[in-house]
């Protein structure tokens, strides 16, 4: 399964890059922001998109709207500190299909991809 | 995440704005609620912390040193921001500063609020400098005036 990583922090991605090799994924993609993901997401063609919500030149919510603009069916899961009811249901709205709040634990983030992945293939 | 016991002390206003220690990840937040969190640590606590979050020994000259203490200030006031029911607040991306004696300005009205705190790797200080925009009648003034 192809996953990019969109996170403007270098340390969270390298964090979440070693949970999913772990996890036995090697076809990792990075972007530092929601505009970097945009850019590659034509060479890349992710299965699974790990997201950060606040970023800079195009934050996470941006991004997933204007990506579900012409994909509606690759899923997306928020990666993010924004833990308010109202945040995720924004998000949601959007297009996203699941929600890791930060700061998560490596069996959270297993057990989201697993859950966003099965309802995917449903 | 992060497999750090944190023990708080008592909270208390500091009269000057300089920073606790050399070390500082700052946040703004803005919206109903107007102002910054700062994380900010000794050099050697920082070195541990960071340690601990990225797994690596990263040197405090390195630009992943200040992005791990950016994200770590981060969840910080993100937690804090989950805690105002009733106030729409957005955070800003975070800021490092490394270097002592440095100070962050704020509003003459709004104090600064420092929590020490205790961990396995050193001490450290969460400093709150926070107005709530809905209630204070200095801010509306304040923006009665800039308008005008």
């Amino acid at each position: 399964m192809k996953i990019l990583l969109v996170d403007d922090s270098k340390t969270m991605r390298n964090i979440q890059r070693s949970i999913l090799t772990q996890l036995g994924h090697s076809e990792l993609e990075e972007a530092c922001d929601g505009q970097d993901a945009m850019d590659k997401l034509g060479d890349f063609e992710p299965d699974l998109i790990l997201l950060d919500w606040n970023m800079p030149n195009m934050d996470g919510l941006a991004f997933v709207k204007e990506f579900r603009k012409g994909n509606a069916s690759t899923p997306v899961i928020m990666v993010t500190t924004e833990s308010e009811r109202s945040r995720v249901v924004e998000a949601i709205k959007a297009g996203v299909n699941n929600y890791v709040v930060k700061p998560f634990t490596p069996d959270v983030l297993s057990q989201r991809i697993s859950e966003t992945v099965g309802n995917a293939a449903a | 995440m992060l497999q750090l016991e944190v023990g708080v002390d008592a909270p208390m206003i500091k009269a000057n704005s300089t920073t606790s220690f050399d070390v500082t990840g700052i946040i703004g937040m803005s919206g109903d609620v107007v102002g910054s969190v700062v994380l900010s640590l000794p050099g050697s606590t920082a070195q541990g912390v960071v340690e601990r979050f990225t797994g690596s020994d990263v040197s405090v000259e390195s630009d992943d040193f200040a992005d791990a203490i950016g994200e770590l200030v981060n969840m910080i006031a993100g937690g804090a921001k989950a805690m105002f029911a009733d106030r729409s607040v957005s955070i800003s991306c975070p800021s490092v500063v490394l270097g002592q004696n440095h100070r962050i300005a704020s509003p003459k009205h709004v104090p600064c609020v420092v929590i020490p705190c205790r961990t396995d790797c050193g001490e450290l200080a969460i400093e709150v400098m926070i107005d709530d925009c809905k209630s204070s009648p200095q801010t509306s003034n304040a923006a009665a005036s800039a308008q005008a």
